[in-house]
């Protein structure tokens, strides 16, 4: 966990409301999941935004964000050579050290882009991973998942691209030995129900307004099965059992 | 930290190695900030606000952000002042600053009997919270009504052998009388201001954003008012007052003691800069040594 300044290498627009934004890394381990809480103000803005890691490369970090308030919008118009700052790596990540054999993520929207830094670990773990990526119509960050998975599964909301409909619909539970999901709270949930029904592990990476980031202000908590929990630093990924919900 | 300027105070007899103290609510236990930097350089550390009994807080969205600061509805989540005891206290033991209890109540009983147990234990000081907004029918009740908080201290003062520092809020009927009537009752210092009731509403959902309908509001915005409120309690008060209230820079710190203030708490601020603490002491090194402030106290209550 430290607090960086970094500088802005790039930061494209992809689609109407998505952009990916690299940044300068002096390096660190970042475990798939996790991610940083970015500003790129003084004090015009309070908080911080928590926003997961995309991909980490040798000197850099990716970010992808949409944009939907102030602080978003605000990181939408940094140019290249800007500054910003970095606080974490926040969280504790999907245990990929723990899983095995074939993997499938499920991903909805801008729950998508976390995935892709799993895949590729998963991948170079040995495993064999899946991708489920539901969009609401314009696509991103699919080429980037391609890269590390062996199936590709792709739906939009109104069947501009790939399967028409929710991206539950495809998914096959019973063929994986563990379900990693991030998106909407209502594809997560149905992803829990299936897998549960499936008897198949599943983890949930939750999307939470926070304060601090790092524990301190209970901005974030969670009520579960195992007491409250901090989703910033004891999630944000849970176990789908153990949540309530 | 260079020796060319002194920043100790002192408060309630308590030696302080410098007036930035962590705010309760915004630094949990101090150990978060602790992987950023030795939150050790700071004055003290005010812990999580306490009540008795363990509390889950609040149901629906904790934070908000608004024009220059923030809301919260927390409520006071926190492992109650058993387990604070049990664990706590050693764990901010190790930073080797002054150690503050935030303790807040629903009833009468819980504030004698909480402060009761922190007395007891191995704590330096004891911020009775009689301020916070987010609780129903307790916290913030104690803080409006003057004579009400002139029972509650003066309870809890018969019980609390460790200095007793009353954290005042801004919402009282009236700060001054509010701060008279806790000195009356006892108080070693006050601390004030805690956040301002205020109020969001989420125009597509077309209803309030916290389920509590109102939230504390913090940071920058709230500076002012803050200073005008702490130095109006420091022209009448003998005690130590304590400044809180949007301090994000050694320039707000030096505002809040030439206004009367012995030391100040940084709250909202540490979310905004998690370093905050650490810069906002390097600063004031270097804005005394700017200003020909040697001794920081020199300064206090000029304006």
């Amino acid at each position: 966990m430290r607090y960086l300044e970094s500088i802005v290498e790039e930061n494209q627009q992809i689609t109407d409301d998505i952009f990916v934004l690299c940044v300068t890394f002096a390096g660190g381990d970042v475990k798939p999941g996790q991610f940083y809480m970015l500003k790129s103000w003084d004090t015009e803005l309070t908080l911080m935004r928590p926003i997961s890691v995309f991909q980490v490369e040798d000197g850099y970090l990716w970010f992808m964000y949409r944009t939907v308030g102030a602080g978003t919008r605000r990181m939408s118009e940094l140019k290249n050579g800007d500054r910003i700052r970095l606080l974490g790596p926040c969280g504790n990540g999907y245990p990929c050290e723990e899983l095995k054999g074939r993997v499938a993520l499920v991903g909805g929207g801008v729950g998508i882009p976390p995935l892709c830094h799993t895949a590729e670990v998963l991948h170079r773990n040995g495993l064999t991973v899946d991708a489920y990526l539901g969009f609401r119509d314009e696509l991103f960050a699919v080429g980037d998942i391609e890269l590390w998975c062996t199936d590709m599964f792709i739906s939009t909301e109104h069947g501009e691209e790939g399967y028409k409909g929710f991206v539950t619909d495809l998914l096959k539970p019973e063929r994986y030995d563990a379900v990693l999901t991030c998106g909407p709270e209502v594809m997560m949930r149905k992803v829990a129900a299936m897998c549960a029904d499936a008897n198949v592990t599943c983890y949930c990476s939750l999307e939470h307004r926070m304060a601090c980031g790092i524990g301190a202000c209970l901005g974030c908590s969670i009520r579960t099965k195992n007491g409250m929990k901090r989703v910033c630093k004891d999630g944000p990924v849970f176990r789908s059992t153990d949540l309530m919900w | 930290m260079d020796n060319d300027v002194k920043l100790s105070v002192e408060i309630a007899g308590v030696p302080f190695r410098n007036p930035l103290i962590a705010a309760s609510g915004t630094f949990g236990f101090g150990e978060e900030y602790n992987e950023l930097y030795d939150v050790g350089c700071l004055g003290g550390i005010c812990s999580k606000g306490l009540t008795l009994h363990p509390k889950d807080g609040n149901e629906g969205i904790r934070v908000w952000e608004t024009a220059s600061g923030m809301m919260n509805s927390v409520g006071l989540q926190n492992p109650g002042v058993e387990a604070f005891i049990a664990s706590g206290i050693a764990q901010m033991r190790r930073f080797g600053n002054v150690l503050i209890a935030n303790m807040g109540g629903h009833s009468m009983d819980d504030y004698i009997t909480g402060a009761a147990m922190l007395s007891d234990a191995d704590i330096d000081m004891l911020e009775l919270n009689i301020s916070c907004p987010n609780v129903k029918s307790g916290g913030m009740a104690f803080g409006i009504k003057a004579d009400v908080a002139k029972e509650v201290v003066s309870e809890v003062r018969k019980v609390c052998r460790k200095p007793l520092i009353v954290k005042l809020s801004p919402n009282a009927e009236n700060i001054v009388e509010m701060a008279l009537a806790c000195e009356a009752a006892g108080a070693d210092a006050l601390s004030l201001v805690n956040t301002f009731q205020a109020m969001a509403i989420d125009i597509r959902k077309r209803k309030p954003v916290f389920n509590n309908v109102y939230a504390g509001l913090s940071g920058a915005a709230i500076k002012p008012i803050a200073l005008r409120m702490v130095h109006a309690v420091c022209k009448q008060v003998h005690v130590p007052v304590i400044g809180i209230g949007g301090i994000y820079t050694a320039e707000d710190v030096l505002e809040f003691v030439m206004a009367g203030a012995a030391a100040v708490q940084l709250g909202t601020v540490n979310f905004n800069n998690p370093l905050a603490g650490r810069e906002v002491l390097d600063s004031l090194v270097e804005l005394c040594r700017c200003e020909g402030i040697a001794d920081i106290n020199t300064v206090r209550g000029i304006c």
